[in-house]
């Protein structure tokens, strides 16, 4: 039994990362937003969501036109990945404009509840325009790399390898920008102490506008990925994954934004464990579908005993 | 035409009535303080003029310019410089990056530059932290971070909010120093203090703020013989 489970290994490590780098991106936009206004905004989800459905869109319209066939992939897919963000970026900064900056001195559980809303109007309004435009709000997009590539006894999806990618070169993008660039660190500080930010002639709303931008076009981007990955796609999509990557989020301290890409990265592995071995391991008694649940406990377990997650805060602060 | 003028600001925080009218003046080229007790109002003095509270009357001017309530950030890039009471640091950033972002208006790289040896100039203590978490700095020399950092924009009016809290008297005595210098190389300074003794003796003029009135304007050097002044604040 033994032997099988590290047999099959290798597999559900590359399944495994493919899935966490889905988790990772969507994670930071929950850690980063977390961490300049500690608002844990549950429309991230959605966001995810509507750049799957906004991918989607493009792509079966340029199929509707027969273009499809006549571009470069890669062009197609790079293309469709700009104009998600782009849309989904804008979304995010709208919704912080509309929900969000109005209750920004009301109590915690406000906006909270107003995160839950703006996650339920986007749901319906998806869910709206696509049974509008194709009769069911479940959607079969276009797959643009469908083949598999193998690696001896490992099966990877050429699409997981583009995902995989697409997500290294969004997250080492990002994680550059916040660390080395003026903006980066004027968002850091005003995560830090806003009052003080802004008496460094920052723009404090405007930095703000700037993290929900990021964070959402990453998660719009990932949602484009995702509907690659997995084919179909639902407006409830973001409810589940939204919960694990804020799981992941948690599990790497949230507010940290490299903690949140190793967070994804370990539920993701971990998820593809226990989905693949439950099942053996436990001679049949829990299988595959507690992979969630799994997930879950480790959000509680973290919640428990380690509330600031593997990376929280390392500098003490002196008075 | 003053440089910067108070006149008859009223704040409240919440149901509080913390500033009753509050009007002061700084002309160009000064040192002014305002002494008082703890609770007094200083600190919300120096948060009405950059719009960190609201004003609910009155008007505050720089330069002839009418900057009350406008956005904290604009008001600032006009040439205010903030020193907050307590420091303020970014204390997760690093030292380098503290002063960088204390520069954020400025878009010229090389002036920023030139700024950064001036800083080190005044606080070399700062140039050997430089890629040190600014948390991790002492008291002292986190207060000459923040000071540094309000300089990094050159501001033409530097306020300070008790810079001498919590710090040993000779890293007071040194900081003092610092100002004394940066004013006459032109800074005009509205400094807070608590530690009224050693202020009085730095600035040009005084006002004594009590209960969130300004119960005294004058000479620092009257202020200093003033009796009721000597028995309240100097004791
Ligand atoms: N954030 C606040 N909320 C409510 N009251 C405040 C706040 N800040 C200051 N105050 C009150 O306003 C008054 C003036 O405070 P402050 O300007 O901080 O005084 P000082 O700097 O002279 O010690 C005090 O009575 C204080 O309790
Ligand atoms: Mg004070």
């Amino acid at each position: 039994m033994i032997a099988q489970t590290l047999q099959s290994l290798p597999q559900v490590l590359v399944d495994g990362v493919t899935l966490g780098a889905v988790y990772a991106t969507v994670a930071i936009g929950y850690t980063m937003v977390y961490g300049i206004l500690e608002l844990i905004n549950f429309a991230h989800g959605e966001i995810f969501m509507s750049g799957a459905f906004i991918g989607t869109a493009i792509l079966l319209v340029l199929n509707g036109a027969g273009w499809l066939a006549h571009l470069p992939k890669l062009l197609v897919l790079l293309l469709t990945l700009l104009v998600a963000m782009a849309l989904t970026g804008l979304l995010g900064m709208g919704i912080e404009r509309v929900a969000y900056r109005p209750l920004r001195h009301a109590p915690r559980l406000i906006p909270l509840i107003s995160a839950i809303g703006v996650s339920f109007v986007l749901q319906d309004v998806v869910r709206f325009i696509a049974e509008w435009r194709t009769g069911n709000y479940i959607v079969t997009g276009v797959t643009l790399y469908g083949s598999e590539v193998n690696f001896g006894s490992i099966t990877v999806k050429s699409n997981a390898l583009f995902v995989l990618g697409a997500a290294v070169v969004m997250m080492a993008g990002l994680d550059l920008f916040v660390r080395k660039t003026k903006w980066g660190t004027a968002m850091r500080a005003v995560a830090q102490d806003k009052d003080t930010a802004a008496l460094m002639s920052i723009n404090v709303n405007r930095v703000i506008a700037l993290t929900f931008f990021m964070g959402s076009a990453l998660g719009g981007a990932t949602g484009v990925l995702f509907a690659q990955q997995y084919g179909t796609i639902d407006p409830y999509i973001g409810f589940i994954l939204g919960l694990k990557a804020f799981t992941a989020a948690v599990l790497g301290g949230i507010g940290n934004i490299r903690g949140a890409m190793f967070g994804g990265f370990v539920l993701g592995i971990l998820e593809m464990f226990a989905s693949a071995e439950l099942g053996p391991l436990t001679g049949g008694v829990l299988g595959a579908e507690y992979k969630d649940v799994f997930a879950f406990i480790i959000l509680i377990a973290v919640l428990l005993f380690k509330p600031e997650g593997l990376f929280g805060q390392a500098v003490k602060e002196k008075v | 035409m003053s440089f910067l003028v108070l006149e008859n600001v009223h704040v409240y925080y919440g149901g509080v009535h913390a500033l009753k009218g509050v009007s002061l003046t700084v002309e160009q080229g000064e040192i002014v303080t305002l002494i008082g007790a703890n609770g007094a109002g200083k600190t919300t003095t120096l948060r009405a003029v950059c719009a960190q509270v609201k004003v609910r009357e009155g008007r505050v001017t720089f330069q002839g310019r009418d900057i009350t309530n406008q956005p904290t950030h604009e008001v600032v890039s006009l040439g205010i410089g903030h020193v907050p009471e307590g420091r303020r640091i970014f204390s997760r950033l690093t030292v380098k990056e503290n002063l960088d972002i204390g520069a954020f208006s400025v878009r010229d790289k090389s002036l920023v530059k030139r700024r950064l040896e001036q800083v080190f100039a005044c606080f070399p203590r700062l140039k050997e932290r430089l890629n040190q978490k600014a948390g991790t700095l002492s008291g002292g020399e986190q207060q000459m971070l923040a000071i540094g950092r309000a300089l990094m924009s050159e501001p033409s009016l530097l306020l300070l909010d008790e810079p001498s809290m919590g710090l040993a008297p000779v890293v007071v005595e040194q900081i003092f120093d610092i100002l004394k210098d940066l004013n006459q190389r032109g800074t005009t300074l509205l400094l807070v203090e608590q530690n009224a003794f050693q202020a009085l003796q730095l600035a040009h003029r005084g006002y004594v703020i009590q209960n969130g009135e300004i119960r005294m304007a004058d000479a620092a050097r009257t202020l200093l013989e003033n009796e009721e002044v000597k028995a309240a604040y100097l004791a």
